[in-house]
This record gives structure tokens, C-alpha cells and sequence, in this order.
């Protein structure tokens, strides 16, 4: 009998990275450098750079781009510009690695620079082996033959390296974790096996809902392992933060009070702040990088409205999201907007892009004016989601509390910082990112009434995905598990 | 040639020897001679010709594939299993069509009567009763595939002092080598089933260079059928329509009357015995130096393996139609007589039993495999085969899936063509001789489909259309069964495409046919491949808003909806496999030297050394080398590629 239906993606592990396929990492030093440089090679570096560059008219512009030369443009994410970049293209055989080859020279800073490489993973690009380049660059002969050794060492050394610093930020407990995740799977993997070769005696009736829970639970633990290298790079990079209110809800002034230092432009006239301005402030322990944006309301006004809709998206990418209300006035439609934005009415419940729990601080302010808006209906209309904080930008009352909120929200109760890293490189978030793609295919198929053989599959891709964070040999380990685990044979 | 005085003078010249007339023996010497080369089969008893010295029955999961594998590259398994099965079942029918496998109990003696009759009337082929003791080789001059190696077979020699001289040899030696058979304390040096053990040949194969391990294995009692009571088993039935194993066997030819098995537990006080009684297992108590298969244990194991286990299932199994003995399924053991009679009769059914033959442990001599390549040739030796549990594998089916290969590729030698091996994405035959080749192996090997990571494509249903080809380049398959699988295979493909392009659109007779089926509505027009892919429909059901499709056998269907409806994941596998093949395409040359690489870690080194990889491919696949360990060794033979191209 055949059942269920056809089920198409899934993330091909590669036993040996392949030449043929295109790599990409951060060619520059990461430290706080004038510039930095991500260099994408191979043979689809020139479309997926085409992919993530745009210039100010948001046009793609680099299939078209002449060999050697060097071009202005933004980063792009598919649907609005981030940073502005110069990209220099490089045409095979004429590059390092004799291959098509395009490097995106960013502006300093390790935020930007891994954000211009994680667009290029999510465009198609494999991060790439330690040492590759290079390895790419002689197999196609740009090195001299002299040099064979000299690559070699670099590329056993590189890996040698790459697995201490992966391995040594891994101590502890989520070192554990992972293990545990690992031998979760593999139990699982291997009694459907088991059940396969000896079907009169294992059975696996009624065994998939069961399953579906257990991975329902292992893809919440590996979600929050993502949500920890998140929590990493807030800790290192500032909790990227975006001011949201209608207009003259005083959110310039609430800036300003947190930077204390007039940046922003703050007049009574609705409307003036149309740019996201960016300023470092410390709260506490806590550093936030305040994104300052326009006023949100229904507007005509075309450049207005690029900067509402440009508050909108960098509020969906936020880690925390400050939303000023005017206590002095009533609620009206703006407000009711951006609450059902918040409260999670108009995208998915209440979740981030990454799929994170949205984290926010409502911050009622001008508290030292008459109040004409209602708190307790504001506090019912944000569901009880969300924490509200008397404020006044003016007098600078309420300060202390956000103080406390923010480092209440991200720096307690979460991680022991002092005591273990969290996930620490892009390239072990982009194992456990590609674990928790095979675990949602191992659901799918579940879902689509697949034989439970159809389940393994992904289930052995998650498995060594995960051994990819913790840098784990693969080895014939269902085998082994069948034969411990369970009782087989005649 | 090693010089060995011969004392007898007579002197026999043929083109291939092979030792043994086992599961793998059988296939190797029908294919050699099958490819027109005069061959000799060796066996200590032409009585135990395809001798099933353990469980009575053929095939189950993955073991089942490698039989349709063994029967589609043109090997006798399959034929001579739908000659002599009495009940047949298809397992695993409610998962996925990869893990489907078909299995078989044979009646024993008929399977080896038959095995020995096709022996027998095949021509170029001597059955020969002799012990052989002795190979003859001489040094290597001569290029051979892979390079070079020292040593060159010319001969063997028997017990008895006859020399034969050939040009190729397949050991296919099974569990006879220094064999030896535990009963608890009793103790006799014979090979399965009581037969002569072969104990001269080890010492010689050891002279050679080659080394040997000790493996162990076991086997359960035999019951006189009249003294079980079966009333108190579940009855186990076959197939109500019986599927064959073989591509060339009409299904109708062979739906017959089936014998049943019966299943029975142990219980708690089964268990209380054999506990009470370790001390006195001789592997408890250290006597058995052999590895054993932790995937067939014995009772015993099982018991303090599994002590969390109240019982274990027995099923038992008739051995044929001509005889009462039963086989114990389940309950294989090396535990004293006294104990065995003891724990068995505590068992359900078995309250009165008889043993017929006891169960025993058998340990024997075996070679690590990696000695070998793939195409089973020894590393060292130009002309030197081997095939079957030899290999240090287990199991009738990988022994057979390995003998053919043996076989073909010692008569490919001989008659100077080029040889075969299959990779791991053609066949499961390739999954085995590969893990066995490259892989570390303490136990028996026994196949398992979580093994082939291609699984999806290498099924039991498509077996034909995956080596039917290289079973005739090979020269095993005929012209006329070669050109019936093309024109399956045109078949397949001109329905598939046909369903593609067949679109249907929201006409109210096909909603209304979809609502019926409890299937979503159509808002726009889509192929009937489209709707196959839906869970809740197929083919066969499709067939009344498909009216112009063409009347085809169920065998065409059954491949047609399989690649519709699991095309994703097909199509996913296929990539990897395209992957997999352009490292196995990256050959390391022979004469490559590692402690030039300084570069490798050393525990890669000594692993590549030891092993001898011959692609890159396989090198990945070795325990201990790391993706870096392969990316040196990439810039290395790069390097010695310019070079060599410089010079």
C-alpha cells in the first residue's frame, strides 16, 4: 500500500564540501575595523550577491556588473535597504579562487558585517570551511605549487582551531544539552529502525503522535539554544532597539533623555523625524542601540510613509521594542495600530521574524501632564502582554524603572553569562538552524500520513546537524543504538 | 612459488577454485562458470552443498533486497528460494515501499538438493569433496587493478595432495575455518551442524600474510515437531498471495499451500534458569574468545542484557515438509545440555519438548575485511577472492550477495577484463562490501536497511531496473531478459511523463469524484501526476477521471506510483547520490605515499595506511579522518597532479 504525499525540500548534509558549490565568509578581521569585507566564491557568488545588493532605487544591479570593478550600493533583505556597501565583482578565472568571486566591503563594525553574511547564507551561500579559499584557490591552480604545504597547514590548522574555539565555548551546559538533544533523536531513530528490520517485534502502532510531541519539544529546546546566541550577541552587540509612537509622542524625547544628549531633531510639528538615527546608550548593564523612527500614522505623504513602513519592519526585527504613548492624550486609530501590531493581530502571534517571543516596553509617558488617556484600557488592549512604565521625558521620572525593566527582560533569570557561553558562532546557530528545518520536515511528514521509514531520514539530518555545533565525528551510531537499545533476533 | 614438496603427483589445471559450497561458494562457482571458465567448487561434503545451518528461511528486512540483488545481476539465490519455500510473507506491507521485504522458510533439505542439482547440471562446473589446505602463489610481476600488488595466486592444494593450478581462487570458507562448537562444558571441533571442520588452510593463509580473527556465532535447538504443544501458540500464516523472489519466476507459477510458524514467549522462570545458570555458558565463564553479533543474541544475552524484560518472543519455525525438527527462532544458546532441556520446557508449548539437536555456539576463523577491496579481491594478492561470512559477515543473503561478486570479479580477472564494483548508492550489495572494506568491524556483520543511506532508491520492487544492466555487461544475464527490462523501464517512463502532461480541470464530474474521496476541490487545472501526490488518492483509484490510460501490468503501476508519490524525497536522494559519486570519481592512486602528506593528522595517516582507500570518496568513510584530514589529501593529489603534468 502506498500512502501520503509528496514532500519536496530538505537541506542535503555533505559528507565533503564540494568545489563546486558557493561558499562565503568574513574576509576581515572581526573587531571594531574601519571596514569590513565578506567574501562570497563559487559558482553562484554573483547571483546570490545579485540577490542581497541593491542601489537606492532598489534595483539589482550586480548580474550586469563588469569583472574588476567596483560599485556603491545597499544591502538588501529582500524587502527594504539596510547598509550602504561597495561591492567589487570579480569574473572567473581572474579572482583568488579562480572562481566567480564578489567581496562586500561594509562599514566597520562586527553588527553590519555579520549581518551582510548571514544574508548571503540565507540567499544560498554555505559558510565556509576553515581554510576553503584558499583550498579552492590551489586546486584551481592560483597558488604555486610551492605553496602545497603551506595550504595544507593552513587548512588542518584552521580546522583544528575552529574546532577547539567551537568546542571550548561549548562546555557546560550546553554541551549537555546538546548531547541530550542527540541522544534524544537517536533514541527515537533508532527503535523506528529497529521496528523496520524486526517488524514482529517492534510495532509502531499509534507511535507518531508520540513522536510529533517529542519533537515538538526537541525543536523548543533547540529554538531556544538560537534564541541564546541571540541573547549572546545582545550581550556583546547592544539590544537592538526601536522607538515606536505616533507622532509627537514625545519618542525623540524619550531618546534623548536615554542618550542624554540631544541627537535627534524634537519639534511640536508631527512628522519631522523621517530617518532612523542610531545612538549607543547605556541602561544599566545593558547597552541598547536605539533605532529611532517616524511618527507611525496614516499619512499621504510618500517620504513619510517610507520611514512609517521602515519603523514597521525594523520594529519586527527588534530585540526590544520601546512603544511611547501620549498620556496627555486620548488613544487613537495610530495607537490602535501598533497595538494590534504588537499584540500580534496583524503578523504571527506575537512572535518575531526569527520566531522569537517579542520582547517590549510600553512607556507611558509625559506622566507629569493631565492625563487623558485611559491606563487600564491601554493595559487591556495590550492583553497583559507587556509591561507599562510611567515616564516623563521631560522630567526624566520613570527612568529608573525602565532601567530596571530592560535588565530584568534581558540580562536575569535567562543565561548564567558569568559561568558559560551561549551558542557562539554563526556557523554553530546555522547547525542548529539547519536541525530544527530537518525536525519541522520529520513533522511534515508526520502530518502528511508518510510511513514512519519516510521519518528517519530527517530525523538522522537533524542528528548530525547537531553534531556539527559540537563538532561530533559521524559514525555508524543508529546501528550501534539498535543494537544496545534493543533486543533483536532470532 | 613457495616451495612445497608435492607428494602426490597428480595435477589439475582449471581456470577458477573456489573453497566452499555455502551460500557465497554456490553463486561464485555458478558464475564463473556461467562466464564459459572451467571451475572447481571445494566443498568438505557434497552433502552440504547451500547447507542452512541456522534459521530456515531466506530473506527479511534488507536481507530480502540482497536476494532480488543477487537475482537481478544473475545469481541462483532467488530461483532456487521460490523452488523450495513453504511459506512466504511480504514484511513491513503498512510503511514506506523502501523497507518492504520479502521473506521466505525454506524447506531445507529441498534447498539444498536443488542448489546442488543446478551445481550439478551447469556446465564447466566439478563439484570436488577435498579439503583444501593449502594456496599456491607465486611473486607478482604483473599490473593488476589498483596497482601492483606483491603476490599472485597460481593454485591451491587439497588435503589429499592433489594440486590444481588456476588462475583465480574465491575463498568462500564460511564458519569452517578452526571451527569449533560449544555446547556448555562439551566441547567438539567441527563446523555447523557436526561437519568436518577445514583446519588446515588458516595456517597457510597466514603464511601468506594474511591475517585472522576469531568471530563466533550460535544457533538455537531443534525440536521434534510431535512433542510441542501448539495449542498454546499464536499461529503465524504466509501471504495469502505469494510474491517471488526472483525477476525470471512467474507469480502464478508459484501460489501454492502454505505451513505456518507459531509464535510462544519465555517467561520469568524461564529466565530464573538460565540466570542461575551463566556460570556454566561458556561465554560467561570466558571460554568463547570469539565476538559474537549483538544483533543475534543468544538467550542468555538476552536475559542479562535485557533483564528489564519479562519475555522474549520464540517463534517456531518448521526446518521442512520431510522432517518434525523445528527450529527455536529466539532462543539460539551455549548453555549445557541440562540447562537447555530445563529452560525450554518452562516455556509455553514446549512443556514436553524433545530436543532433537541441541543448540550450540560455533566460533571460527575469519578475516578482517579491509584486506580487501570492493571488488573482493585481496589487496595484496592478484587473484585471490573472497566472499561470505569468511568476510567476517553473517547471514545466508550477504554471504550470496558477496560470492556472486567474488565470483564475477575472479572470472572478469581471469578472463582479463576489466572488473566490478557496486557503490553504495546501486545496491545494498554495495552498502555491504563497502561498510565490510572500509568500515571497523567487531561482530558479524549483518545488514540492516538503516544501513544504505540511499534507501529510498534502493528498494526491493526496483532491484531489476538498477543492475539488470551490469548483470548482463556482465555476462550473466541474457540478451532477451535484458531487453525485457528495457522495455519495462520505457514503459515506466512513457506513463510517468503521460500523467504529467495529462491535466484535468474543475469539471463537475472530477469534483465530484474528488469530493467522494474526501479530496480537496480543484480551483484550477492540474496533471493527474498532481493528484497521485495527494495522500488520500492513487492510481488505481484515479482511474475514472483518467480514461485514456493505457492498460499496463502491476508491476509497471507499482513503479510508476512510487516515483509520483514520493517524487520529493526521491529527487532529494538522487542529489546526495549525485554528490556521493563525484567523490567516489576522485581515485587515489595506488602508489601514493602518506607520510609525504605531512599535513595529516596522525591517526588519519595510520588509518589510510592501513586501509589503502582508493577514492577519496572512501577515504571520507573511515573513522578517524576528519573532512580536514580529506581536504589536505585533495590539495596533495592536486599537487601531484601538477606536478606530474609539469614533468
Amino acid at each position: 500500500m502506498v500512502t501520503g504525499a509528496v514532500h519536496t525540500e530538505g537541506t542535503i548534509i555533505e559528507t565533503i564540501p564540494m568545489e563546486t558549490d558557493t561558499i562565503a565568509a568574513i574576509a576581515t578581521s572581526l573587531s571594531e575595523s574601519a571596514i569590513g569585507i565578506v567574501r562570497i566564491s563559487g559558482h553562484d557568488a554573483i547571483k546570490i550577491a545579485d540577490r542581497i545588493v541593491v542601489n537606492a532605487k532598489k534595483e539589482h544591479f550586480i548580474l550586469n556588473m563588469e569583472s574588476h570593478t567596483i560599485r556603491y550600493g545597499f544591502l538588501f533583505n529582500g524587502e527594504e535597504i539596510l547598509d550602504e556597501i561597495l561591492v567589487s565583482c570579480f569574473r572567473a578565472p581572474k579572482s583568488y579562487t579562480a572562481e566567480d568571486t564578489v567581496e562586500i566591503n561594509t562599514h566597520g563594525g562586527v553588527f553590519v558585517v555579520k549581518k551582510a553574511l548571514e544574508l548571503c547564507i540565507k540567499a544560498g551561500a554555505r559558510l565556509a570551511e576553515p581554510g576553503e579559499f584558499t583550498k579552492r584557490a590551489f586546486l584551481n591552480g592560483r597558488i604555486d605549487l610551492s605553496e602545497a604545504e603551506a595550504v595544507m597547514d593552513v587548512i588542518s590548522s584552521s580546522s583544528e582551531q575552529a574546532l577547539r574555539s567551537s568546542v571550548s565555548v561549548l562546555r557546560g551546559k550546553l554541551y549537555r544539552e546538546i548531547l541530550s538533544l542527540r541522544d534524544a533523536i537517536l533514541h527515537e531513530t533508532a527503535f523506528i529502525e529497529a521496528a523496520l528490520d524486526d517488524p514482529e517485534h517492534y510495532d509502531l502502532t499509534g507511535y507518531s503522535e508520540k513522536l510529533s510531541e517529542t519533537i515538538m519539544d526537541i525543536s523548543k529546546r533547540i529554538r531556544k539554544m538560537i534564541d541564546q546566541y541571540e541573547d549572546g550577541r545582545i550581550l556583546k552587540e547592544g539590544i537592538n532597539t526601536v522607538i515606536l509612537g505616533k507622532p509627537n509622542a514625545g519618542k525623540s524625547s524619550v531618546m534623548n533623555l536615554l542618550a542624554g544628549y540631544e541627537k535627534a531633531i524634537v519639534t511640536d510639528i508631527p512628522g519631522t523625524t523621517r530617518d532612523v538615527i542610531e545612538a549607543s546608550v547605556q541602561l544599566g548593564d545593558a547597552i541598547l542601540r536605539i533605532l529611532d523612527t517616524a511618527g507611525i500614522r496614516e499619512t499621504d505623504d510618500r517620504i513619510e510613509k517610507i520611514g512609517i513602513e521602515k519603523a514597521l519592519s525594523n520594529a519586527k526585527d527588534a530585540d526590544l521594542i520601546l512603544y511611547v504613548t501620549d498620556s496627555s492624550v486620548p488613544l487613537d486609530e495610530d495607537d490602535r495600530k501598533i497595538i494590534s501590531f504588537l499584540t500580534g493581530e496583524e503578523d504571527k502571534a506575537g512572535e518575531t521574524k526569527a520566531g522569537r517571543e517579542r520582547r517590549c516596553l510600553v512607556l507611558y509617558n509625559k506622566s507629569d501632564l493631565k492625563q487623558a488617556c485611559d491606563l487600564s484600557e491601554l493595559i487591556s488592549m495590550l492583553k497583559e502582554k507587556y509591561p507599562v512604565i510611567k515616564i516623563s521625558a521631560e522630567t526624566g521620572e520613570g527612568i529608573e524603572d525602565l532601567k530596571k525593566e530592560v535588565n530584568e527582560l534581558f540580562l536575569s533569570g535567562k543565561i548564567d553569562y558569568d559561568r558559560e557561553a551561549p551558542v557562539a558562532n554563526l556557523r554553530q546557530k546555522e547547525a542548529l538552524e539547519n536541525a530544527l528545518n530537518s525536525l519541522d520536515h520529520v513533522l511534515d511528514a508526520i502530518n502528511n500520513g508518510l510511513p514512519e521509514d519516510f521519518y528517519t531520514i530527517d530525523l538522522r539530518n537533524a542528528y548530525t546537524f547537531l553534531g556539527h555545533v559540537t563538532g561530533e565525528e559521524i559514525g555508524d551510531d543508529v546501528a550501534e543504538r539498535i543494537f544496545s537499545e534493543f533486543c533483536m533476533g532470532k | 612459488m613457495n616451495e612445497n614438496t608435492l607428494k602426490n603427483s597428480l595435477i589439475e589445471k582449471t581456470d577458477i577454485c573456489v573453497i566452499g559450497a555455502g551460500h557465497a561458494g554456490c553463486e561464485a562457482a555458478l558464475a564463473s562458470a556461467r562466464l564459459g571458465l572451467s571451475t572447481v567448487i571445494f566443498t568438505v561434503s557434497v552433502e552440504s552443498i547451500a547447507l542452512m545451518p541456522c534459521n530456515p528461511n531466506i530473506g527479511g528486512s534488507s536481507k530480502g533486497h540482497i536476494v532480488r540483488e543477487v537475482d537481478a545481476l544473475g545469481g541462483e539465490m532467488g530461483k532456487n528460494i521460490d523452488k523450495t519455500f513453504i511459506q512466504s510473507k511480504m514484511l513491513n506491507e503498512s510503511k514506506g515501499p523502501a523497507v518492504h521485504s520479502l521473506r521466505a522458510q525454506a524447506d531445507k533439505a529441498d534447498y539444498s538438493r536443488e542448489m546442488r542439482k543446478t551445481l550439478e547440471n551447469q556446465d564447466n562446473l566439478t563439484i570436488k569433496q577435498a579439503e583444501v589446505c593449502e594456496l599456491l602463489w607465486e611473486e607478482n610481476k604483473d599490473e593488476a587493478p589498483y596497482g601492483k600488488p606483491s603476490k599472485k595466486i597460481i593454485g591451491l592444494r587439497t588435503y589429499t595432495g592433489t594440486t590444481y593450478l588456476c588462475k583465480a581462487v574465491v575463498i568462500c570458507t564460511g564458519t569452517y575455518l578452526n571451527a569449533r562448537c560449544l555446547t556448555g562444558e562439551a566441547i567438539t571441533y567441527t563446523g555447523p551442524n557436526g561437519l568436518q571442520a577445514a583446519t588446515h588452510l588458516s595456517d597457510s593463509l597466514k603464511e601468506m600474510g594474511i591475517s585472522l580473527r576469531r568471530f563466533k556465532t550460535g544457533t538455537p535447538a531443534r525440536m521434534d515437531g510431535r512433542s510441542l504443544d501448539y495449542s498454546k501458540m499464536e499461529e503465524q500464516k504466509g501471504d495469502e498471495r505469494i510474491t517471488p523472489f526472483s525477476f525470471s519466476t512467474d507469480p502464478d507459477s508459484i501460489q501454492k499451500e502454505q505451513v505456518s510458524c507459531y509464535l510462544t514467549y519465555t517467561n520469568e522462570r524461564t529466565h530464573e534458569i538460565i540466570r542461575k545458570n551463566l556460570d556454566r555458558s561458556p561465554i560467561y565463564a570466558g571460554v568463547i574468545e570469539g565476538t559474537g553479533p549483538r544483533y543475534c543474541p543468544s538467550i542468555e544475552d538476552k536475559v542479562v542484557r535485557f533483564s528489564e524484560k519479562k519475555r522474549h518472543q520464540v517463534f517456531i519455525e518448521p526446518e521442512g515438509l520431510s522432517t518434525n525438527e523445528m527450529y527455536l527462532s529466539g532462543m539460539s544458546s551455549s548453555l549445557p545440555e541440562d540447562v537447555q532441556v530445563a529452560m525450554y520446557r518452562t516455556v509455553p508449548g514446549l512443556e514436553n519438548c524433545r530436543i532433537v539437536k541441541n543448540a550450540y555456539a560455533i566460533e571460527y576463523d575469519c578475516i578482517d575485511p579491509n584486506q580487501l577491496y570492493a571488488t573482493l579481491r585481496f589487496k595484496d594478492v592478484a587473484g585471490l577472492y573472497a566472499g561470505g561470512q569468511f568476510n567476517g559477515s553473517s547471514g545466508y543473503e550477504e554471504a550470496a550477495g558477496q560470492g556472486l561478486i567474488a565470483g564475477i570479479n575472479a572470472s572478469l580477472y581471469a578472463l582479463g577484463r576489466s572488473e566490478i564494483t557496486l557503490d553504495r548508492s546501486e545496491a545494498y550489495i554495495g552498502v555491504l562490501i563497502d561498510d565490510l572494506v572500509t568500515k571497523e568491524n567487531f561482530e558479524p556483520y549483518r545488514m540492516m536497511t538503516s544501513r544504505a543511506e540511499y534507501r529510498l532508491l534502493l528498494r526491493q520492487d526496483n532491484a531489476d531496473l538498477r543492475l539488470r544492466k551490469i548483470g548482463y555487461e556482465v555476462g550473466l544475464i541474457s540478451k532477451e531478459e535484458y531487453s525485457d527490462l528495457c522495455r519495462k523501464k520505457e514503459m515506466i517512463e512513457n506513463e510517468i511523463k503521460r500523467l504529467k502532461c495529462t491535466m484535468v480541470g474543475g469539471s463537475a464530474m472530477v469534483q465530484e469524484f474528488l469530493s467522494s474521496h474526501g479530496s480537496a476541490l480543484l480551483t484550477k487545472g492540474v496533471s493527474i501526476a498532481d493528484l497521485m501526490g495527494r495522500a488520500e488518492l492513487d492510481y488505481r483509484l484515479l482511474a475514472p477521471i483518467d480514461k485514456d490510460r493505457p492498460q499496463l501490468p502491476d508491476t509497471i503501476i507499482d513503479q510508476v506510483e512510487i516515483e509520483i508519490k514520493y517524487e520529493g524525497y526521491i529527487e532529494r536522494q538522487n542529489k546526495q547520490v549525485e554528490q556521493f559519486k563525484k567523490t567516489e570519481k576522485k581515485k587515489i592512486p595506488e602508489n601514493i605515499d602518506y607520510d609525504d602528506v605531512e599535513s595529516l593528522r596522525l591517526e588519519a595517516r595510520q588509518k589510510l595506511k592501513d586501509i589503502r582507500p582508493v577514492s577519496i570518496g572512501q577515504a571520507s568513510r573511515i573513522s578517524g579522518v576528519s573532512p580536514a584530514d580529506i581536504n589536505v589529501l585533495l590539495v596533495y593529489l592536486s599537487a601531484r597532479n601538477r606536478m606530474d603534468n609539469k614533468e
